[in-house]
């Protein structure tokens, strides 16, 4: 792709603002529209976007896969400590009442607290399977197509 | 009765069909998969119209983006034409017939868009809508019912996309090159023979 010089400059217009889009959806869930699942999907397809126009192995270098591996469990660990941590404090499993003085002040954490476990594993999961599929396609020429 | 939004919507809904009808026709499944994409595109756009704003971005993004990304990667492994021209099927074509007749049959017994007395909106929805405004303080009801009334089904779901990304890094996951010199052809045909890796070869003889 080095030769697709208005790709490249583009995607890198872009991915700033896409970022900064799927942290929006992520924390401003509770009152617009989205939440952890669209943040996570937006987050990855800006990871994506610059895998394809500045190739997998620059990308492999923005998250390394090692800390990509971490990830993808740690959102869904993330979200279980969250569980766990109603239990503790005398609440159901999941219950958000108690975790702080009020339970509306409670559910906003617990919210909080769930929807970034939620973003984390998505983003990371389709990272992941974006890779493992780019992982195996040798570079394609232009003409290939 | 012709406002803005059934007239967003017609064009939409053909564009669909449109692009669902060259898709069929379509044996070059490079252009299939793009047109995959901008069928996503469209539903995106329904959704918006539908007021399921949330739905579109994820329809846009997985749809549109990702997907058709994956769709490309697994078309760069494999074949890039159809092999075998589709024949037309009496059976199929009578099975669909039956099931979009049934499917159109029973749309007008459907409540109406929005109705706040449909069955869907009855039972626990009302105390849920209210409960968001009183017990969980959060506008977005979507979310409050996400994330604190279903917490455990968003539980359960995270786990499913967990477990389906570690099956596909496990399955797929192998790097193009790794420190055993594996090649482009190693990683994407492991089974044949030649392409086993040599250190096997020096390791067990």
């Amino acid at each position: 792709m080095r030769h697709h010089l208005v790709l490249r400059v583009i995607a890198k217009m872009l991915i700033p603002f896409i970022l900064l889009f799927g942290l929006y959806v992520q924390f401003h869930g509770d009152f617009g529209p989205g939440g952890g699942f669209q943040a996570g999907v937006i987050f990855a397809a800006a990871f994506i976007l610059y895998a394809l126009v500045f190739g997998d192995n620059q990308a492999r270098k923005v998250i390394p896969d090692k800390a990509l591996i971490l990830l993808v469990p740690l959102g869904l660990i993330l979200y279980a400590v969250t569980g766990f941590y109603g239990l503790v404090f005398g609440g159901n499993f999941l219950d958000y009442n108690v975790l702080l003085n009020s339970p509306k002040a409670g559910q906003h954490i617990g919210i909080f607290l769930v929807e970034l476990g939620v973003g984390i594993t998505v983003a990371a999961v389709m990272i992941s399977i974006f890779r493992a599929y780019a992982g195996r396609t040798r570079a394609i020429d232009d003409e290939d197509w | 009765m012709l406002d803005m939004v059934t007239i967003v919507d017609v064009v939409l809904l053909a564009l669909l069909s449109t692009t669902a009808v060259a898709i069929l026709l379509m044996r070059h499944l490079f252009a299939v998969v793009a047109l995959t994409g901008a069928f996503s595109l469209l539903s995106a756009g329904l959704l918006v119209t539908l007021d399921a704003v949330d739905v579109a971005f994820t329809e846009a993004a997985v749809g549109a983006g990702i997907s058709t990304v994956l769709m490309l990667g697994t078309l760069a492994l494999t074949r890039r034409r159809e092999s075998r021209p589709p024949r037309l099927s009496p059976i199929g074509l009578l099975v669909i017939t039956i099931t979009g007749g049934a499917l159109i049959y029973a749309t007008p017994d459907m409540p109406k868009f929005g109705d706040p007395n449909a069955p869907s909106h009855q039972h626990i929805i009302p105390s849920y809508i209210k409960g968001s405004q009183d017990e969980i303080g959060i506008p977005n009801i979507v979310t409050s019912i996400l994330a604190s009334y279903r917490s455990f089904d968003t539980l359960g779901e995270v786990a499913v996309i967990f477990t389906a990304g570690m099956g596909v890094i496990i399955l797929l996951g192998r790097r193009r090159e790794d420190e055993h010199g594996y090649s482009e052809d190693v990683a994407a045909y492991p089974l044949k023979e030649q392409n086993k890796p040599k250190i096997n070869d020096e390791t067990t003889t």
